[in-house]
């Protein structure tokens, strides 16, 4: 049987998933944790919890910003607020967080902590949004999207597919994969529970094709389900991008600048399904997550269920391991699209999806050539955008240049710098064109 | 043969006054009346078209100078680069009162050297500070240092700042300054400044533009302006010349007389001076840097 795919460009790195076979594991409870206000996309969120404060396992210590796109933050311990100040983030700059220290195990009376099943769906539809609103869940594949504004469908935008994405398409990466062989049936239920809040009656689940024990297993369970299918698909990157999932599902292609709910579609990850089930048949907000922490040069990996705010260095010490000689890169999310971090002492947030130590071997970047014109970046881009191109704009600020090139439908996903024979450094650039292209489109929308 | 010749001449002659009156037509009907002045303005002006002035280049100042003085009041428009001596000389052609503007030039306001701030961490993209900054702190972790990788540099147009291998940071050369401000726009952590020359070129500003708490900005660089004070105190009465806000002090260049007493009360030397400061009173326990531009041993 053909497995399904997107058509347009791709690449297929070495998958490296060196933790496939490693149970979750609860990592345990740090001394202190550091919450960030800007954990998600869009505007942070704003405390309101004090210096002393108790709170427990899910208060709400942070209230969603007056913009649109914003999420409420729980705090992920029980303990005291020891203070609100300016804490590291991945990229050196400081910004606003609760720092809460820990005092015992304590959690909101309102949190189902039992590990039974609970099938049965009490909640309306919009009821349903509401608890995802509160709960504070945001998109847990990487770019942390408040989930809430992904299920606002109406008459005039109406859906008729959700997508799962199980896909997992980054090297190293297996925090998903795991959810999914551990905790199928609680994914099962999510999905029903996604099903009714956006108002739809098929979802469809993408695994890739390089997990088959997961597809197996969920195929089965999923019988019981009707309206919901698993479907297989070739392993090609980025086919985990919501854009080029829908394309290789349903074959639908979400037009520039639009959303998949444009085309009837609401995309959501395997670890936000989870969250969803827990939110609204257990009540417990968003406050821990599933991370991965890799790297060639380490003797053990590992998966593990950690809470928001935990320190990084809290994973490396539960398995046993010191930053091996020769490091080169620490990577936060997937070793394709995330970002190198500025030091390991930071707090996990609630898109951080793996830790990934790299070996100098693996991270060189070489000196960069004259660009040949031999087009390669053009054939593995998957939103046919011209990088070479974008490069050269934004490389001299041509940001109207960049603009009528349509820098801001690139996904980030790095096959143009992956590939480029001449080891331009074309994602970087493009990035920078692209920051600039929406910052310059905002100024014109105040305007 | 002889006709052949005529026939040349006539056809071509009459070809000349046909195209000799199309000329006189145009030439009459689309005349542009320009300001004569405008040409002996821009002579008068250097003539870099660097855009110091906020024009396009120096004809279209010339230009504007010309509308303001009809007008009036030129004093609102400058060029950096000429001065104020261009400037008056712009004035007394136009026959208008010129703004008179302390002689500026460039001014890095780091301090960060290799040998303060030391590199923790190795940046290997693309060299451009603008995007570097959008992607982290920086090599020694401060988000307020210089990232060294010459933005500056490249917008210059008279070739007066580059960067010193030595200690990373841009260096500013005074004479080829023309105070145009192209670095200024260029740099994305704002930390070139223009400042007055000061008399006799003597002139003191805070070397740093770190506006964290003094143990944060301390770890990450051992010059930086830790905002203790100190400096404010030591500002003689009448001069007043400090205003310290966010940690970080700031020294008015229209009131500082140029004393160097600040300099040498620093305790991380972040106050820098184009001058050597008068000796240090003996003090066993401090030990107060003299300048910062030399390296110490």
């Amino acid at each position: 049987m053909k497995l399904r795919t997107f058509k347009k460009g791709g690449v297929h790195p070495p998958e490296n998933k060196l933790s496939a076979n490693v149970p979750i594991r609860e990592l345990g409870l740090p001394d202190q944790v550091s919450i960030h206000m800007a954990h998600h996309l869009g505007a942070p969120a704003v405390p309101i919890v004090e210096k002393g404060d108790k709170v427990k396992v899910g208060t709400l210590i942070a209230r969603k910003g007056q913009a649109f796109i914003s999420a409420n933050i729980h705090s992920s311990v029980s303990g005291t607020v020891l203070k609100i100040d300016d804490v590291t983030g991945g990229s050196g700059y400081r910004s606003k967080a609760v720092i809460i220290k820990v005092e015992g195990d304590e959690w909101e009376e309102s949190i189902d902590r039992s590990k039974e099943l609970v099938e049965e769906i009490k909640l309306t539809p919009g009821e349903i949004l509401k608890k995802i609103e509160e709960m504070g869940i945001v998109g847990l594949g990487g770019a942390t999207f408040p989930s809430h504004i992904k299920y606002m469908v109406s008459d005039q935008r109406p859906a008729d597919t959700l997508v799962i994405n199980g896909v997992e398409c980054e090297p190293y990466l297996t925090s998903d994969y795991r959810s999914m062989l551990e905790r199928p049936d609680e994914i099962l239920v999510g999905i029903q529970v996604m099903m009714r809040a956006g108002k739809v009656n098929r979802a469809m689940m993408g695994i890739e094709a390089n997990k088959p024990d997961a597809i197996e297993l969920l195929q089965t369970k999923v019988q019981k389900y009707p309206g919901v299918e698993v479907v297989p698909l070739k392993v090609k990157y980025p086919q985990g991008a919501e854009k080029q999932l829908i394309k290789a599902l349903l074959n639908r292609e979400v037009p520039s600048g639009k959303l998949p709910l444009d085309v009837g579609v609401i995309v959501n990850n395997v670890g936000t399904t989870l969250a969803i089930y827990e939110a609204v048949q257990k009540n417990k907000p968003l406050i821990e997550r599933v991370v991965t922490m890799t790297g060639k040069k380490l003797k053990k990996t590992g998966n593990f269920l950690v809470r928001v705010g935990t320190p990084t260095t809290m994973l490396l010490e539960a398995l046993g391991e010191e930053i091996p000689e020769g490091t080169a890169k620490i990577i936060r999310g997937g070793p394709m699209m995330g970002k190198a971090l500025n030091s390991i002492d930071i707090p996990i947030t609630k898109g951080t999806s793996g830790i990934i130590l790299m070996d100098k071997s693996e991270v060189p970047r070489r000196e960069p050539q004259t660009c040949i014109r031999c087009a390669k970046c053009i054939s593995v881009c998957p939103m046919g955008l011209e990088p070479y191109l974008l490069e050269k704009l934004a490389k001299i600020d041509d940001f109207e240049g960049c603009e009528a090139e349509a820098v801001a439908d690139c996904i980030e996903c790095g096959s143009c710098s992956y590939t480029c024979p001449a080891a331009l450094p074309l994602l970087d650039y493009i990035r920078y064109g692209k920051t600039n292209v929406m910052r310059l489109q905002r100024e014109r929308r105040q305007k | 043969m002889n006709l052949l010749i005529l026939y040349s001449v006539l056809i071509l002659g009459a070809v000349a006054a046909g195209a000799a009156m199309i000329l006189f037509v145009v030439a009459k009907k689309f005349k542009v009346d320009e300001d004569p002045r405008i040409d002996e303005v821009l002579d008068l002006l250097p003539g870099a078209n660097c855009g110091g002035c906020g024009y396009a280049g120096c004809r279209a100042l010339a230009e504007a100078l010309v509308k303001a003085a009809d007008a009036g009041d030129i004093s609102a428009l400058f060029c950096p680069p000429g001065g104020s001596e261009t400037m008056s000389a712009v004035g007394k052609f136009l026959g208008v009162e010129a703004a008179e503007l302390a002689p500026t030039v460039a001014v890095v306001r780091c301090g960060g050297t290799r040998e303060k701030a030391p590199a923790k961490l190795k940046y290997d993209g693309p060299v451009k500070c603008a995007l570097s900054h959008s992607l982290f702190t920086g090599e020694n972790n401060c988000p307020y240092r210089c990232l060294g990788l010459g933005d500056c540099v490249k917008a210059c147009n008279f070739g007066a700042i580059h960067i010193n291998e030595e200690t990373s940071l841009p260096e500013v050369v005074e004479e080829k300054c023309t105070a145009c401000g192209a670095c200024v726009k260029a740099c994305p952590r704002n930390i070139i400044q223009l400042r007055p020359k000061g008399r006799k070129g003597r002139r003191v500003w805070v070397n740093c533009m770190n506006k964290e708490k003094g143990a944060v900005a301390g770890k990450n660089c051992k010059a930086a302006c830790i905002g203790c004070g100190k400096c404010v105190k030591e500002c003689p009465e009448k001069v007043r010349a400090f205003t310290l806000k966010d940690n970080l002090a700031y020294i008015d260049p229209d009131k500082c007389i140029a004393c160097g007493k600040c300099i040498l009360v620093c305790p991380t030397g972040a106050i820098t001076a184009t001058f050597t400061p008068p000796k240090p009173k003996p003090k066993p326990q401090s030990k107060p840097k003299p300048q910062s531009q030399e390296v110490p041993q």
